[in-house]
């Protein structure tokens, strides 16, 4: 599966940081940074909590 | 009775209040296999929409005033098969005939979840004059963008988190703003006086007259508001009055319904109300949170989103239900600058372990005795989560202080 980010959606709230801290990182300048564009293995449990849990509606997966 | 006991769910899960938690305790009901009939009953006539743009995008300058939907009525009614029931407030519950009045028609539950939110405090006497609002719903935001959009001069009724987006807006366009706070110092109870007052700081930078200590003795004009004076007689001219006072837990149509109320709707852990049948999730819910060991009620976006799912996962699987456990996290956005906020502001004290209050960038820990119990950050997005989880893993606060002084994460290498 593979994560894609809406980046004009994104502003760095950081719930997917929580839930899949691998993944998604939210940096300095409050840009989230998504470390591995793969869920990878064994992380889709919170990568799914993280894409559900997007107060903005940023990021979604796609097989 | 014959060991052939056959163990069945409910057949019927009913929804009121189709808001975030709402929407997402039918969307989970689905996810979870729940064949049954389900109905989500709202008060307001729209769609379910997201709250946070409200006092954000929806008031910036140019910005859209169209609401952020999360499904369309097709996808509610023919994909998820929804029963929908909106413009139509709750008007009382039976929990021994688990019936839901709504005005004169009748629905019957096996299961529910209220989800009935809260409703904005206004400030008395003030109905019936134009141009004094509350922020809470799509109809109130869209009342206040146009009168920012017209140039008004803006007085902001208590300096809380929501107010305090609304004078950034009318500073975004240059107009006058003034914020008024009835107690010494803002933000107390969410965050603490020291840092509060650090906080509202960019009040006064941005150009945000802040004048705390004083109440608001009367809202005067004819017809609509002409200005706003203030208990030490000062006199500030308003087009607009936003009133952020906070709002209370929507359980007026509960009144004789025999259901536990204070200050929100009982629950226990797993979101269980005190009836059979019956759970609460988002602003209306007060739960028992394992974490901090603790009754709490959160009016915060993630807690509703969790809950509203969660609440409607027990309630059509009681035999497999989950506590809901959480480190409470809500956001504001001040004048382009981000604020973060986990866990609870424990009663212990705080440390900066990054940045300066009196500057644009901060972060804070709070303790409980040895424990980490929160952090507050202003544009530290950074790092915010990082502690979240500390907290949630029940982390010693010298550990988050230590864990501050790597450089690696180091909050004070930060800019």
């Amino acid at each position: 599966m593979r994560i894609v980010l809406d980046r004009a959606r994104c502003t760095g709230i950081g719930i997917c940081e929580s839930f899949a801290p691998t993944v998604f990182e939210v940096d300095d300048n409050g840009e989230l940074v998504v470390l591995s564009a793969e869920v990878p293995e064994g992380a889709l449990d919170e990568v799914t909590a993280a894409v559900e849990g997007c107060p903005a509606l940023a990021l979604r997966l796609e097989p | 009775m014959s060991a052939t006991t056959v163990h069945t769910g409910p057949n019927s899960l009913v929804v009121v209040g189709a808001s975030l938690a709402g929407l997402r305790a039918v969307e989970a009901a689905r996810k979870a296999g729940f064949a049954g009939r389900v109905t989500l009953i709202g008060d307001e006539p729209h769609l379910p929409y997201d709250r946070p743009p409200l006092s954000k995008q929806l008031l910036a300058p140019g910005g859209s005033t169209d609401p952020v939907t999360f499904r369309s009525r097709a996808e509610l009614v023919d994909e998820l098969g929804v029963e929908l029931l909106l413009d139509a407030p709750a008007t009382g519950l039976d929990p021994d005939a688990r019936i839901v009045h709504v005005g004169g028609a009748e629905v019957a539950y096996d299961a529910l979840v209220i989800a009935t939110g809260a409703v904005a405090r206004g400030l008395p006497g003030t109905e019936n004059l134009a141009g004094v609002h509350v922020l809470r719903t799509l109809d109130d935001a869209r009342a206040v963008r146009r009168a920012l959009d017209e140039g008004a001069r803006t007085v902001v009724v208590g300096a809380g988190f929501i107010g305090s987006e609304v004078a950034s807006a009318a500073r975004a366009r240059g107009l006058p703003a003034t914020v008024v706070e009835a107690l010494p110092a803002p933000l107390v109870r969410s965050v603490g006086s020291g840092l509060g007052a650090g906080l509202s700081a960019l009040h006064t930078r941005n150009g945000t007259v802040l004048r705390c200590g004083q109440a608001v003795a009367a809202v005067e004009g004819t017809g609509r508001v002409e200005r706003v004076r203030l208990t030490d007689g000062t006199a500030i001219e308003a087009d607009l009055v936003v009133v952020g006072v906070g709002a209370v837990p929507g359980t007026g149509w509960l009144a004789g319904s025999g259901l536990p109320v204070a200050d929100g709707v009982v629950c226990d852990e797993f979101l269980r109300a005190g009836a059979p049948g019956v759970y609460a999730a988002g602003d209306v819910a007060r739960w028992h949170n394992r974490l901090f060991d603790r009754s709490m009620r959160v009016e915060h976006w993630s807690a509703a989103a969790e809950q509203g799912a969660l609440a409607a996962r027990n309630a059509v699987s009681p035999a497999d239900a989950v506590p809901y456990v959480t480190v409470p996290y809500f956001w504001s956005d001040w004048y382009g600058s981000r604020i973060q906020f986990a866990g609870v502001a424990g009663g212990d004290g705080h440390e900066i372990v990054s940045g300066d209050p009196a500057g644009d960038h901060f972060v804070a820990l709070y303790r409980e005795g040895d424990r980490l119990t929160g952090v507050l950050t202003l544009n530290g997005q950074r790092h915010v989560m990082k502690y979240r989880r500390l907290i949630a893993q029940g982390a010693c606060f010298d550990e988050a202080v230590a864990f501050a002084r790597t450089p690696a994460h180091g909050a004070t290498a930060a800019s």
